[in-house]
């Protein structure tokens, strides 16, 4: 593996000192009429993991997609590693959502004519992975997200906390460096939801990975070291202006 | 949580010297508030004098630390009736949390705020446990969900308290 899942994980992530990894700054994005970020800062260190929480509508969703480069903000900059994604080319852009970030969502993530195993491989091909490597990585991180038993099948035939752990598979598998994570347990029971919870939080920590998780359920949010709440499309939590 | 039941409870599965008593209970129960000697041993006074245990043996030289009790029938009767009963649920940080907001509003003070101070401070408490939990065995697990589930209750009627604060403020001030 590319990196290493070392069995001595700190239990937090990102160190105080470190610089931000990612950096949201002033970020306004209007759809129409409606004010869905207006002014919001957010930044992220390596190995953080960081919850959003706020009221339905708050735009949690919508300061997410500015910073992993989906949606452009109408003004404001996003910094990865000093290149601003606001100003980068399409291309380029997409480029480092493939190789720097990883995404797992509510649902509908998984490719469902692949098998789960093929749906963990696909997106270490999509880095460069040769078909066997790509298989046998993605078989490890099945294994780690405990689904090693659902590898040959379509995500149509597992449960939704298996789907979830197969997508958190997926998402982790090609080392990114950022994890961007929309209600990522939101249709699952609470043990379910735990224990996807944890296997993402203590894989993340163990490789280093940064976590950006939106969440309405203060449990899951307990997992990040940081919480930042959005209200009418500004943040709060001592983030810098 | 009634400690002397607590105590009783753990005397009924066999005898024990006060010292190892209270240990036990700290180790099981008692970490985040481990029990004071003096308390211990009042307790156990107490449990002697309403003859729920008795004292089975006294080492030379002994205060009540080497005292080896047992309890009684009537004290097995007692953490019976204790355990099967109900507790009463107790929404107590409410009242106290309700009783600030509403004295914020009626005295012109930023109420959002409190709730939001309140808001963190559970949150960072969610955030021990969780990490307990993850570190912890089983039985920490069960402590740590319960404590979790309870926070997490009231951290939602936090929320819907911020939600509603506009129209709260219009009937405080009314
Ligand atoms: N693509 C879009 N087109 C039009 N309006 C949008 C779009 N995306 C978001 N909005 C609006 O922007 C605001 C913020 O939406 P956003 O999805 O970021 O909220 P959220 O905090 O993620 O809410 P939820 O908790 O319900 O997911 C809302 O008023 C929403 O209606
Ligand atoms: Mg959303």
């Amino acid at each position: 593996m590319s990196h290493t899942i070392s069995s001595e994980a700190p239990m937090t992530g990102g160190r105080a000192d470190a610089p931000p990894l990612l950096y949201g700054v002033d970020l306004h994005k209007a759809f129409g009429p409606s004010r869905a970020l207006d002014g919001a800062s957010l930044h992220i260190r390596a190995g953080e993991v960081v919850a959003l929480m706020g009221p339905s509508g708050s735009g949690k969703s919508t300061l997410m997609h500015c910073l992993a480069g989906i949606v452009r903000p109408d003004s404001g900059r996003v910094l990865y590693r000093n290149d601003d994604l606001t100003t980068m080319s399409d291309a380029r852009r997409s480029a480092l959502r493939r190789t720097e970030f990883g995404f797992v969502f509510q649902f509908g993530q998984l490719v469902p004519e692949l098998s789960c195993l093929e749906n963990v491989a696909l997106s270490l091909r999509l880095g460069g992975a040769r078909q066997r490597a790509a298989e046998a990585k993605a078989a490890e991180w099945l294994e780690v997200l405990e689904v090693a038993d659902v590898a040959a099948k379509r995500p149509g035939e597992v449960s939704g906390g298996q789907g979830q752990r197969v997508a958190v598979a997926r998402a982790l598998a090609a080392g990114p460096s950022v994890i961007f994570a929309d209600e990522p347990t939101g249709a699952l029971d609470s043990l379910n939801g735990e224990r996807v919870m944890d296997l993402l939080t203590m894989s993340a920590r163990r490789t280093g990975t940064a976590v950006l998780l939106v969440t309405h359920d203060a449990r899951v949010a307990a997992y990040s070291d940081r919480e930042i709440v959005v209200r009418d499309g500004r943040t709060r939590g001592g983030e810098p202006a | 949580m009634s400690v002397a039941q607590t105590l009783l409870g753990l005397l009924e599965s066999g005898p024990r010297y006060g010292y190892d008593l209270k240990r036990a209970y700290d180790e099981r129960f008692g970490r985040d508030r481990p029990l004071h000697y003096g308390q211990v041993y009042s307790t156990l006074a107490r449990l002697l004098k309403n003859g729920l245990v008795e004292v089975e043996s006294v080492e030379p030289g002994g205060g009540p630390e080497r005292k080896c009790y047992t309890i009684t029938d009537a004290g097995i009767t007692d953490v019976e009736h204790w355990l099967t009963q109900p507790e009463k649920p107790e929404p107590y940080l409410q009242s106290t949390l309700y009783t600030k907001v509403v004295l914020a509003l009626l005295t012109g003070r930023a109420a959002a705020e409190i709730l939001d101070t309140q808001r963190a401070e559970h949150l960072r408490l969610m955030r021990e446990l969780t990490r307990r939990k993850q570190q912890g065995d089983l039985a920490d697990k069960l402590i740590c969900d319960h404590a979790l589930f309870h926070l997490e209750a009231d951290l939602r009627w936090l929320e819907l308290t911020a939600a509603r604060l506009d129209e709260l403020t219009r009937e405080v001030r009314r």
